[in-house]
């Protein structure tokens, strides 16, 4: 299991736009990736609907998780894809 | 179809334009049935095919609604919300009704969160009613995205609606439902666009055939000949004069009135052109779509935006009226029986007074940015005492400006002298008037006839309220839809009233109106109408005085 711990960087917090974006990416990812308010319950990255409910605020730090091949990767790419400002982003 | 049948629909019309163009049907939503719909319809198909057009329009729209339809096909596809429907369907629910539940269940987790997240719901149901529609082989139901300029005809049109439709590609609104003082009408009045309410013949109209849209007559006309075209071109061409003349409010012989726009928002006030200023400034319209009221700030950079874009010019700003007809989730009490008697406009204050207090030093706060003071008043104000309470919290919150009240409540209109000793200006809000007057629900669209602006008894307190004004040199405005009837406007003029503020479209017809009669002509037809014992007898007799320049160019 490999984990990732991360700051968002969305002024706006995980919603709308940015939490679209995340759930996107994870989608694409090639293994199950879930995330979770540390200590909290994981939800499925993939769920835009579930990740909206975590309501991240701009700064919160929460938890990547997955497992399997390539799973290292997946979070690298989802844990800098959290810390940037997606509202901003074009 | 024989040709006699229903070839020219009718209705109430909003407005004065013609306009003839393809229709555009708006579907209701489903409503799954008691068995729970067909048991073998293909629930991913549906998710899939619903995700597919929102995606096809969300490439061809543009901005916030390209937004909000690409995070509407982003819950079609949302892997959680499809495990959930399909552990219902394997439980044994019918598709549909596992598609209604599951919907409902993630909902009501967004509006247990609050805040943003509730403001999604929205989005969760329109998914949720797509995709039952097609489990149940019914049409797209909601606001279709339009490809080319488009007559929008639906039963009904909730706000959220209109607030969907692409304004610039809708070429008219007909409505099977509604009144004219619905918010429909209104806000279809302030775009400039065409409406006809309240056309029973419209369920029949089929998506893609060519309408004629007449709203100075009311009428919809299935068909129509090349003379249409021809009328509708003039027509055109008729308003585009008058829109030239952006000159200041005058009667014949130079007393002025002024001509002011009604709006709700930045984006209409920067639309508001030719014009004086603005004579109601729906504050609600910032709150509407909100879980929570709008902070300070927020509300200080919109109310400055509003008086920028008026650059100096008059803005009379109407504190918050929520209740009744525009519910607002942080200040409606549920559970109100009778809301349009209940705790609705300025009467919100005696339970939620931090929404007031927030608002007015807000207004203070952009006025100091802006150097522009607003003129402040209050909706639904029924004594003398709750005026001298609002002037109080205006001043004490650091307003400069005139601090007024509306007459909307007919206590106001006939002590309209004690609220005036006491408050700058008054303005009459003849919508809400009528429904006060005439104990007609203003959203009950079968009453219309009793909530006629020209109903005599509604007359008699615009004259009073007018009167006492005049006594004290205070000015009275109207800012109800009346003021956009050009008719109604030269009775207005005659009882006395100092300004006039309307849908921006409509400012054109009525200077046009005002302009070619004088005062002491107007204060003739002001006595005609009060002489009437009808709304109908009334108008008619206004109609058959006034210049008959006039009344051949504007259709009236």
């Amino acid at each position: 299991m490999s984990e990732r711990t991360v700051a968002v960087g969305s002024a706006q917090g995980l919603h709308a736009r940015p939490a679209s974006i995340f759930t996107e990416a994870a989608k694409k990812s090639p293994v199950k990736v879930t995330v979770a308010r540390p200590g909290g319950k994981p939800v499925d990255a993939a769920s835009m609907l579930l990740v909206m409910t975590l309501a991240v605020k701009q700064g919160e730090e929460i938890v990547l998780r997955a497992e399997g091949d390539g799973a290292d990767l997946a979070l690298d790419g989802l844990a800098e894809l959290l810390a940037r400002d997606l509202d901003t982003a074009s | 179809m024989s040709v006699a049948e229903a070839t020219r629909l009718v209705g109430v019309g909003v407005g004065r334009g013609l306009v003839v163009g393809p229709v555009v049907r708006v579907h209701p939503a489903p409503v799954v049935p008691a068995d729970g719909g067909p048991p073998d319809a293909d629930v991913d198909a549906a998710f899939e095919a619903v995700g597919d057009v929102l995606r096809a329009q969300a490439d061809v729209a543009t901005g916030t609604l390209a937004d909000v339809l690409r995070a509407t096909a982003g819950i079609a596809t949302d892997p959680a919300l499809r495990e959930e429907v399909a552990r219902r369907v394997a439980a044994g629910e019918r598709p549909a009704q596992a598609v209604d539940r599951s919907v409902e269940q993630f909902a009501q987790m967004f509006l247990a969160a609050g805040g943003p997240l509730a403001e999604r719901v929205t989005d969760l149901r329109s998914v949720r009613d797509r995709v039952v529609a097609r489990l149940l082989g019914e049409a797209e139901p909601g606001v279709p995205v339009l490809a080319r300029p488009s007559v929008v005809v639906a039963h009904d049109l909730a706000p959220a609606d209109t607030a969907a439709l692409e304004i610039e590609k809708v070429l008219a609104i007909v409505t099977v439902h509604g009144g004219p003082t619905g918010h429909t009408a209104i806000i279809a009045g302030q775009l400039g666009i065409p409406c006809v309410v309240r056309v029973p013949g419209a369920a029949a109209l089929a998506d893609g055939e060519e309408v004629a849209v007449d709203a100075a007559a009311g009428t919809v006309e299935r068909a129509p000949g090349e003379d249409r075209h021809e009328q509708a071109r003039a027509r055109r061409s008729a308003a585009a004069e008058l829109e030239k003349d952006t000159s200041p409010g005058r009667t014949a012989e130079g007393h002025p009135v002024a001509l002011l726009a009604n709006v709700g928002s930045p984006a209409d006030a920067r639309r508001a052109v030719g014009v004086e200023g603005s004579g109601l400034f729906r504050t609600e319209v910032l709150f509407l779509g909100h879980a929570s009221a709008p902070t300070l700030a927020e509300q200080t950079a919109a109310y400055a935006d509003v008086l920028r874009a008026f650059g100096g010019r008059k803005v009379v700003v109407r504190t918050l009226d929520a209740g009744a007809d525009k519910p607002l989730p942080f200040a409606d009490q549920p559970g109100e029986e009778n809301p349009a008697l209940g705790v609705r406009g300025y009467r919100l204050v005696r339970r939620e007074p931090g929404l007031l207090r927030t608002q007015l030093a807000a207004l203070a706060a952009a006025a100091d940015a802006t150097g522009v003071d607003p003129w402040v008043m209050a909706p639904m104000i029924a004594t003398v005492s709750e005026t001298e309470e609002f002037v109080d919290l205006a001043r004490s919150a650091g307003l400069r400006g005139p601090v007024g009240v509306m007459v909307e409540v007919p206590s106001a209109a006939l002590r309209a002298a004690d609220l005036l000793a006491v408050a700058d200006f008054v303005s009459l809000g003849t919508n809400d008037l009528a429904q006060y007057t005439m104990a007609t629900d203003r959203l009950r669209g079968s009453l219309v006839d009793l909530l006629d602006p020209w109903q005599p008894a509604v007359l008699d307190l615009v004259a009073a309220t007018a009167r006492a004004a005049r006594a004290v040199g205070k000015p009275v405005g109207v800012c109800g839809e009346s003021a956009a009837d050009p008719l109604m406007a030269l009775v207005l003029v005659g009882l006395g009233v100092t300004s006039l503020s309307m849908s921006a479209g409509a400012v054109p017809s009525v200077r046009y109106a005002v302009g070619r009669h004088t005062r002491a002509r107007c204060a003739e037809l002001a006595q005609l109408a009060l002489a009437s014992r009808t709304a109908h007898e009334a108008r008619a007799a206004v109609r058959a005085a006034v210049d008959d320049q006039v009344g051949a160019t504007l259709g009236l």
